[in-house]
């Protein structure tokens, strides 16, 4: 009896694991990522298909502005290493330092988020509106579905921060940050696909 | 806890010291990549800038999500969903005339 109980114990610390052996909750999120890459997918197709069709406002290389996206695409980046350095923390049962690289990883999300948001209204001031072209149309869809994104993970890591803070985590702390995590590393992924095929390739 | 044992990797993965190194070569990469913008590369422009996106992304998938040291259900997973994307795109692509244009 007492040793049933020690295991249900183990079981719950650890997150609910599957006959695999491995845990449910990440093979939900490595599941739900490979999703995410056919919607990425039809996002870029799309603007691959799209970027030279312009016969109203700005051409994709009048209005891009590689040093300062090169500048966002680098804050993206570094902030996967924090994200790293948070998981890490996690499991060395460090929540001071998990919280301290959480935010970091946050506010680095943030300013890319501002950057883009900054990038948008530059945009729409020289002429490219949402509906101005079937360049302007696929491009905000693709890189406005990447912001949210970002931004829905900005809002996932000030929430694990909560709830690491008040303790409120049932489960396996650890396990987690690390779910965050691999979601983090996603948008930061797409970002690298986006970042080359969109803006360093002419159309 | 020493300070060097803290920064061992855990259940997997590498040190601290050793995702520092591969952030590192990412921005390395990164730099490289933004120089083709003003750097003339010729023929090498296109095969360059692909490569080094390819291996941008799997530096962060392998090492930053852990997929190299982690179960290989995961990749399963998650390269099935891309490899299935890549397909469907370059064929959607492709009936559209995309790469003979």
């Amino acid at each position: 009896m007492a040793e049933t109980a020690t295991h249900t114990d183990h079981a719950a610390d650890h997150g609910h694991h599957s006959s695999t052996g491995l845990s449910n909750n990440k093979l939900a999120m490595w599941l739900f990522l490979g999703s995410e890459c056919l919607l990425f997918g039809g996002l870029i197709s799309t603007y691959m298909l799209y970027r030279g069709r312009v016969q109203d406002g700005p051409h994709p290389s009048q209005i891009y502005d590689i040093p300062f996206t090169s500048v966002s695409s680098f804050v993206l980046l570094m902030s996967s290493l924090t994200m790293v350095l948070a998981v890490t923390s996690a499991q060395r049962d460090d929540d001071a330092r998990t919280n301290l690289w959480l935010t970091i990883t946050a506010l680095l999300g943030a300013t890319f988020v501002g950057g883009q948001v900054y990038e948008f209204t530059t945009f729409y001031r020289e002429g490219l509106g949402f509906t101005t072209s079937l360049f302007s149309s696929s491009f905000y869809s693709l890189t406005g579905f990447h912001g949210v994104h970002v931004s829905v993970g900005v809002i996932m890591l000030l929430s694990t921060m909560g709830i690491i803070k008040r303790n409120k985590i049932t489960g396996n702390k650890s396990e987690v940050v690390e779910l965050v995590g691999l979601y983090w590393h996603f948008v930061d992924i797409v970002w690298i696909v986006i970042f080359t095929l969109i803006y360093l390739i002419p159309s | 806890m020493s300070t060097e044992t803290q920064s061992q990797s855990h259940d997997h993965g590498m040190s601290d010291a050793g995702y520092i190194k591969i952030a590192l070569i990412l921005a390395a990469i990164t730099a490289l990549e933004v120089s083709t913008y003003y750097v003339d590369f010729g023929p090498l422009f296109m095969p360059s800038l692909m490569i080094m996106m390819v291996v941008k992304f799997v530096m962060v998938v392998s090492y930053f999500m852990h997929l190299k040291f982690d179960s290989k259900i995961f990749s399963f997973l998650f390269y099935t969903g891309l490899g299935l994307a890549l397909f469907v795109y370059i064929v959607a692509l492709a009936t559209f005339k995309f790469f003979i244009a």
